[in-house]
Parts: C-alpha cells; structure tokens; sequence
C-alpha cells in the first residue's frame, strides 16, 4: 500500500512537468543572447507585452550564434540579437521576414588601473588595440562567435592587426560576457565588453576599469563601438512558428511607449540608460 | 567573512526565507530529476538483471563494454542528441517537448539509463549463480528468479539508484540545452547556478549549490532508510 501511494506521488511529481507547453495559452519563443539578457531589461519590460497579449514570453538566452542556429531551426519564433551582418543574411537567407531596428548601446574597452599598454583616454578603439597588441599586454577575448566577439575581430581587422590567436598574451575564451569580465578581472586583462553588462556587474568587477569609451554613450567618441540590437521574427514557412505572436511583439518592441520604457530603464540604478531606443516608430514620433 | 563563508550563510537566509522564486526552481529540480529516474529505474532494473542473469547472452562480450561507455556518457552530449532530437528540425519535433521539462526528463532520462543498466547487471552478477539455478530447479519462473535475485543484490540496486539519481541531478549541461534555463519554465537549480556565476554573483551561485547538495542529502537519506526497511546494511 505504502509503495503504491509513493508511486502515486511519484507520478503526480512527474505528470505537471510532462505536460510541457500544451496547457499554455500562447506563448512566444524568444531566442536572444545573453548580454541582452543579463542587462535585466527584459525582465522588466516583458511583463508589459505578456500582459497585453494574455501571453507568456518563454527567453532563451544564449550566444548570438545559437541564438541564431535556433530561428534558423525554427526552434524560437522571434529573435534579437546584434550582429547587423548575420542578421542581414539570415533574412536574406529566407530564415527571418524582415530585420527591423530596435536599440542600441554600446561597447567599451576596459581593463586595469594599472594600464600598461597605455590606453585610457584614447578616442578610438583601433588605437587602442594597435597599442595593447605592441605591448602585448594580455587581452581577454569573447572567443565565441557572438556578436561582441564578431564586433571585437572588426575591430582588429579595422586596426590593420591580425591578432595571433596562439599568442600568450591573447587569450580565447569561448564564453558569455560575464565570464570573460570576471575573468579579466581576475587576471587583470584588457578586454571589450558592452557597457551594460560592464555596468550591471561593475561590483563585482573591482580590478577594472572603463578605459576608452567614456563614462557614458553620450561620451563614446568612437562611431565604430556602436551596438545596435535588431528584431526578427522568424519564417513561418518553417512550421510551428506562431507567426501572429512574433508579429505582435516586434510591433510592441519598436512602438513609441515601450521604446521610452526601454530609454528609462537602469537610469535609476546607474545614473544612465543601458540601451538607446532607436526603432523607425521612434524616429518618426 | 570570505565568499564562501557568506555563502554558507546566504544559503541558509535563502532556505528558511522560503522565496516562492527558490521554492519554484527547487520543485522542477525534483521534478525533472525523479521523473528521469523513476523512467530509468522502470526500463533499466529489468534490463539490467536480465543482462546480468543471462550468461550465454549472444553479444554480450560487446554489450557489456557499451554499457560501461554509456555510463560515462558526458551530459552536454546527451543534451546536444536530444535536443537535435527534439528541435523543429529534427525528428521527435511534432513533440513540442524542447525547451519544456518533459524534454529535459528525456535528457536525463538518457544519461541515468546505462548508469541503472549497468550497475544492476554487476550487483547481479556478483550474487552466487547457484542462487538462481536452486530456484529454477525448485521450479520458480523466470520473473520470479529475477525479482529474488535483484533482492538478495538490492545492496547494489540501491547504489545504482543512488549513483543515477547523483548523476542527474547535478548535471547542468544537458538540461542547459534541451531546457534553457527560462525563468518560470525550465530553470533548475545547475542552471540557476551558472546563471548566477554568468553574472558574478558568486555567494548567490554557491548558496545554490549548498541548497542543491542538501536537497542531495535528504534524497539520499530517503534511499537509505528505504534500504534499511528492506533489511539492508
């Protein structure tokens, strides 16, 4: 009898979690990458549109490649990244309807207070590289095909340097930009990071420093660290997409209301915004 | 007071604080986790006694050593198979079941099997082979000469329980891919804790993992006493 109840409990554990998504009303895949989603903006403006749409917004964050292997795969029905050039082929490529625009922020460069390549103060992030690289001092790079680390190789190819992967002072990490942070903040390196992330985790950063770039977008004298994110719903064409939904949330995203949301977002907290709003709605208003 | 001083701390504030967040996570950990190892409990035991029982078994010079390999099969490639299982693209699409906790059972499911197969089938073998051959002649059938069996090796059964049952619910690379890690949907505590480490929250990650290791524990201490009911040392 004993036994009989414990499998009973057993399969009343197990049933809920069996039942996968099938009781949801509707409910929105979003693949995005997971600066964007450490950044907390989401958790803060999603309630919004969910509520809205009587909608559950299901993110996934994981690196811009997989986020985008998952539209491509039509496992997520809309994605945001910001890697313009591999958002512009995956539309063209018939994985996505269109690329529209959404935000911005931007990146930076930092690195410890010591700075021994000499590079704090300087206007452009291509002078900077073309410095750390002559002193070869150690520099932490992404590594993991994600848009930061596609804008970091741009970056270096901008600088007329190409970076010896193998070198000791370069190091390839293969991770999320949390990791690369604290990691360079562990072994007091160079690297390049979205200044959100940069903020959000700047406590727990305490070796390290933004050295070119400036204390704010405003301050970022350098056109080529721009970051701008965009949103594409993916090709129903690939069956089991909610298309209706992903239409709904790019035309949510980019309106004027949730724009400002997103302009308000971290000024309280970091005496700046961590994203720009920047979508056609907005320009226009 | 050092990380990992503030963390035994902050897991015990975090436990007694009963924070409905916490509470969701550590419920679809047990979920996930003894969903997979009651599957794997239900399919492997009976395979793996039969295995073991079975001496002259065609090919089993070759099936042995391939349940050796699968127990130690790395999760993230149990998770990256299932998930290409379980994509839009992929066959088991129709499903639904990716990024949901059924799939992330699936996963588990796949790494605790061979451990349960395995494990069983050599504390099987280890019991004395003049055993089942007594019952046989004394006329028992073969469903009742495996269930005496796996009771006289239950010492073993037990240690293939506990084994798989450690085995899944410490990993993180498996339920990472197939599930995740989608606040309210499919984040478990491994994935909680990457997420945390992700973000430098180190107290916060570590905390974590204390609530998983005693979460861990209590399970353990279920089995045990389950054992010792059975008449186990």
């Amino acid at each position: 009898m004993k036994r009989l109840l414990l499998l009973a409990l057993v399969l009343a554990l197990i049933t809920p979690a069996c039942s996968g998504a099938s009781d949801e009303p509707k409910t929105l895949r979003l693949a995005t990458t997971t600066s964007t989603y450490d950044s907390g903006l989401l958790d803060a403006i999603l309630p919004d549109f969910e509520e809205q749409q009587s909608a559950t917004v299901d993110v996934v964050a994981v690196g811009t490649g997989q986020a985008i292997a998952l539209g491509e795969a039509g496992d997520a029905d809309v994605i945001l990244v910001h890697a313009r050039s591999r958002e512009d082929a995956f539309v063209e490529e018939g994985h996505g309807t269109a690329r529209y625009d959404v935000m911005y922020n931007d990146f930076v460069i930092v690195g410890p207070a010591d700075d021994p390549a000499g590079v704090a103060g300087m206007a452009l992030a291509s002078d900077a590289l073309t410095a750390i690289a002559a002193a070869e001092a150690p520099f932490a790079s992404r590594g993991d095909d994600s848009g930061t680390h596609t804008k970091e190789l741009s970056l270096w190819a901008s600088a007329g340097i190409e970076p010896d992967f193998d070198a000791p002072w370069y190091d390839s990490l293969g991770q999320g930009m949390g990791e690369t942070l604290t990691y360079a903040n562990e072994t007091g390196s160079y690297t390049m990071t979205d200044r959100g992330t940069f903020l959000a985790q700047m406590a727990n950063l305490p070796n390290l420093g933004i050295l070119v770039g400036g204390a704010s977008i405003a301050e970022n004298a350098d056109p080529a660290l721009l970051n701008p994110y965009g949103v594409i719903p993916v090709n129903p064409e690939k069956g089991g997409i909610d298309a209706e939904l992903a239409v709904a949330f790019v035309e949510w995203l980019t309106s004027v209301e949730t724009q400002a949301a997103i302009e308000a977002y971290g000024v309280e907290e970091y005496g700046q915004p961590l994203f720009y709003p920047d979508s056609q709605a907005w320009r226009d208003r | 007071m050092g990380t990992i001083g503030r963390a035994f701390v902050d897991a015990l504030e975090l436990l007694f604080s009963f924070d409905p967040g916490l509470m969701e996570v550590v419920a679809r950990t047990l979920q996930v986790t003894i969903g997979a190892l009651v599957i794997a409990l239900v399919l492997g035991v009976p395979v793996g006694a039969a295995i073991g029982l079975t001496r002259s078994l065609p090919g089993r010079a070759l099936l042995v050593p391939v349940i050796y390999t699968g127990m130690g099969l790395p999760p993230v490639v149990v998770g990256l198979f299932t998930y290409l299982l379980l994509s839009n693209q992929g066959p088991l699409g129709a499903l639904g079941w990716l990024f949901t906790p059924a799939g992330m059972i699936v996963a588990q499911t796949i790494i605790a099997l061979p451990l349960v197969v395995g494990l069983t089938m050599a504390a099987v073998e280890g019991i004395d082979p003049a055993l089942p051959l007594q019952m046989r002649a004394l006329g028992a059938k073969r469903g009742q000469v495996a269930v005496t069996t796996l009771l006289e090796a239950r010492a073993g059964v037990t240690a293939a329980v506990v084994a798989a049952y450690g085995s899944i619910i410490s990993e993180v690379g498996a339920v990472m891919l197939v599930g995740g890690n989608i606040e309210g949907e499919t984040r478990v505590l491994t994935t909680a804790i990457v997420l945390e480490t992700r973000k430098g929250n180190f107290a916060l990650a570590l905390a974590l993992g204390i609530v998983l290791l005693g979460l861990a524990f209590l399970t353990n201490l279920v089995f045990h006493r389950l054992q010792l009911r059975q008449g186990g040392p």
